[in-house]
């Protein structure tokens, strides 16, 4: 190698070391930065996409980071380096918002997004299955009762719980702890099934059977899909809007009666729905302008409403009065109050 | 003790068998590396072939002045399901700029929706039957066909997989590396050259050697809580910007670096340090002028290579956060970016169908430089290389 090369090289590296440190001083923010739920992601990330092409502001960040890590970094303080904005797809615990008191974030608005639905579903060339949250919880449950004894999850076979459902192993592939899908079916299913057990003595019971009958499949909803292709004869619990992505190859069964339909899921009347939300810091709104803008484009009727964008990704609306009052919220900069967790 | 010459030959036959048992094992395990990546390229190249071509259809677009308030005005009724959201939306910001556009209507290609796309691809659609049998006719006048995707090599990530392209995603790749490099090759070949030239051999450079090579082992991913409690909580060097993926990734990449540094240092035989100590040299002209020339080759090689498996990391820049939506072209060094990786990862874990494509797509493009790369490591070495 010559020596010309050589020192040219030198140079090179020295200015490109000048030049990361010149760009390293901290610039004023005007790029939103989010964190959050990983299933408010695809509609957070549709609204920042929109607003970064029709505003002149640079389109927000969005980290996916799931609902409680989320929460975390939000609460961790004010200022640069903390986001301000967290996606959430369970309410904020009351925990939480004393954290945050407590490392200063005060001031925090609740937007309240729409719905989501969990869907339990198939193959498609199955027969179709009706079940109810009570024979879901005694299929995946790692401690049932048996004769009034809580004993390890005997159940091998769908029509060992209720002669009515098929004679098929139970296989159900579905999302991981760190999940907030996993949270909300826990919590959904799991413990509202169990509190009416007597043998729980009325407590809510989460254990998920570890026996191999309900598999872990990462945080990726697609690799769930796949899996249910290839092995038909198991079940999926995954986010609605893979289900209706998916709706040539894959069934939801109904629960409890009532189909994973938009209206079922938007009126409540899908056992298995939730409700999404996001967080505002309204401290920062002086040092980063753009947060309402992206704020009230994300609950404005184009896309939260009956005929909005967001639908047709797999949001479910709210109903018309909700989404008004959820909108006036963020419009008047309403701060949260811990006595609204409880 | 004698052994018949029947013990002997059996013996032979014996050894001889064993010999092609070991020929035969090692080309199976070749032989089934091979069909491993013959598999994975083929349905890649099937997957993602697809995603460098894309829907166009030819539609009256109506600039009327009701068009700049609301762009869904622009086309017909029938035609407007069809047509990409991500060309409507920006209607009424192309009137503001032409305003002779204002009152024309314009027979013009535009980008269609993904569900056209992959109705016209053959694949699953939600396409409603009546659209179908528009486009099927739009198909057959030759108002509809599928052109080069060009747009994926040019834009950024996009909720509409119409639009998502791998260029932001590149462009960070690009940064984040380059920040790698001014980092980690000076010092790796610095500290390489320290090692190797001027320390003496004891138990504290042995130690540090120790360490290099543990370094090289641990997982990537703790490099990246390193990088967050260092660079970020420390320094206060802003999350998710090249800057910081770069620094971390540098962390990562210098053992790789030192190692191979120092091995192509050894490799520059003695004799060629006596020499010019000979004729009075001193350490630094020797290391300057013939040793470090002279192992070049081989440091630009393990270089290439650490930069490759930089490039391909995702797991510690997850915890910097570099993996987020980021759909605008960074420009600067301190800038939220994204990685090919990461931007590959987030489109897996889309819901759209259409997405499955651009994935494989991704990886595709990913693939393309990581071959070149190593490549250009191979004639690197193969050029320069010296036999002693």
């Amino acid at each position: 190698m010559s020596r010309t090369f050589k020192n040219r090289a030198i140079k090179t590296t020295a200015i490109a070391v000048a030049v990361i440190g010149v760009v390293g001083v901290a610039q004023a923010r005007d790029q939103v930065r989010i964190v959050g739920s990983s299933t408010v992601y695809p509609f957070s990330s549709y609204v920042a996409e929109e607003f970064g092409a029709i505003s002149d502001y640079p389109t927000p960040v969005i980290e996916s980071t799931g609902s409680g890590g989320g929460l975390r970094l939000f609460c961790n303080g004010v200022g640069e380096g903390t986001p301000d904005i967290t996606n959430a797809s369970r309410r904020m615990k009351p925990s939480e918002f004393e954290r945050c008191a407590e490392n200063g974030v005060t001031d925090i608005t609740e937007a309240f997004v729409g719905y989501d639905g969990i869907a339990f579903a198939q193959a498609g060339t199955n027969e179709a299955m009706d079940v109810t949250r009570e024979q879901l919880f005694l299929a995946l449950a790692a401690k049932v009762p048996v004769d009034g004894e809580l004993v390890d999850n005997p159940y091998k076979k769908w029509n060992e719980i209720d002669a009515s459902l098929p004679n098929r192993e139970i296989v159900v592939y579905g999302p991981p702890t760190t999940s907030g899908t996993r949270d909300a079916f826990e919590e959904l299913v799991m413990e509202a099934a169990s509190e009416s057990i007597d043998a729980y003595g009325g407590e809510g019971y989460t254990d998920i059977r570890a026996d191999g009958a309900y598999i872990d499949s990462g945080e990726n909803d697609n690799l769930i899909v796949k899996r249910l292709t290839a092995n038909t004869s198991a079940f999926g619990v995954f986010g609605y809007s893979f289900l209706e992505e998916n709706s040539d190859s894959l069934q939801g069964s109904t629960i409890d009666g009532v189909a994973p339909t938009p209206e079922a899921i938007g009126s409540g009347e899908y056992p298995v729905s939730r409700s999404l939300f996001f967080y505002i810091k309204n401290q920062h709104a002086d040092d980063v302008p753009a947060m309402y803008e992206y704020a009230d484009l994300f609950m404005s009727e184009q896309m939260v409403g009956e005929l909005g964008y967001l639908k047709g990704v797999g949001l479910i609306p709210a109903e018309e009065n909700l989404r008004g009052d959820a909108r006036g919220v963020v419009e008047s900069r309403t701060a949260l109050e811990l006595s609204d967790l409880n | 003790m004698t052994h018949s010459f029947d013990d002997i030959s059996a013996q032979l036959r014996r050894r001889h068998r064993k010999t092609r048992w070991l020929k035969g094992l090692s080309m199976g395990a070749l032989g089934l590396a091979a069909l491993f990546l013959v598999f994975f390229f083929t349905d890649m190249l099937i997957k993602g072939l697809p995603a460098f071509s894309q829907a166009q259809i030819n539609v009256e677009v109506d600039y009327s002045e009701q068009a700049s308030q609301l762009p869904m005005a622009a086309v017909s009724e029938d035609m407007r399901p069809l047509v990409s959201r991500g060309y409507l939306r920006l209607v009424p910001s192309r009137m503001r700029d032409n305003p002779e556009l204002q009152g024309t209507t314009r027979s013009e290609w535009v980008l269609a929706d993904s569900q056209v796309d992959q109705y016209l691809k053959g694949h699953h659609s939600k396409l409603s039957e009546r659209d179908q049998a528009l486009v099927d006719q739009l198909q057959a006048q030759g108002r509809a066909e599928l052109r080069f995707n060009a747009r994926f090599f040019t834009s950024g990530d996009s909720k509409m997989p119409e639009l998502a392209g791998i260029a932001s995603a590149a462009v960070g790749t690009m940064l984040t590396l380059l920040v790698t490099l001014a980092v980690a090759f000076p010092i790796g070949v610095m500290t390489a050259v320290y090692l190797e030239e001027f320390a003496p051999d004891n138990r504290v450079t042995q130690l540090i050697e120790i360490n290099i090579n543990n370094l090289a082992a641990i997982p990537s991913i703790l490099y990246g809580l390193l990088g967050l409690a260092i660079f970020i909580n420390f320094f206060g060097v802003p999350r998710s910007s090249p800057l910081v993926g770069g620094l971390t990734l540098a962390l990562m990449t210098l053992p790789v670096i030192i190692i191979s540094t120092r091995t192509a240092l050894r490799s520059v035989p003695d004799s060629i340090r006596h020499a010019g100590f000979g004729v009075g040299c001193s350490r630094w002209q020797v290391v300057r002028d013939h040793v470090l020339p002279l192992a070049m080759p081989g440091i630009m090689t393990g270089a290439i290579i650490g930069l490759a498996q930089a490039m391909g990391e995702t797991a510690p820049l997850i915890i910097v956060g570099m993996v987020a939506f980021i759909p605008d072209i960074s420009a600067s060094f301190t800038e939220a970016s994204t990685v090919m990786p990461a931007q590959i990862f987030t489109w897996s874990g889309e819901p759209e169908r259409a997405f499955i494509e651009i994935t494989s797509g991704g990886i595709l493009v990913l693939l393309a430089i990581l071959i070149t790369m190593n490549t250009t490591a191979v004639v690197l070495r193969k050029r320069f290389e010296r036999r002693w």
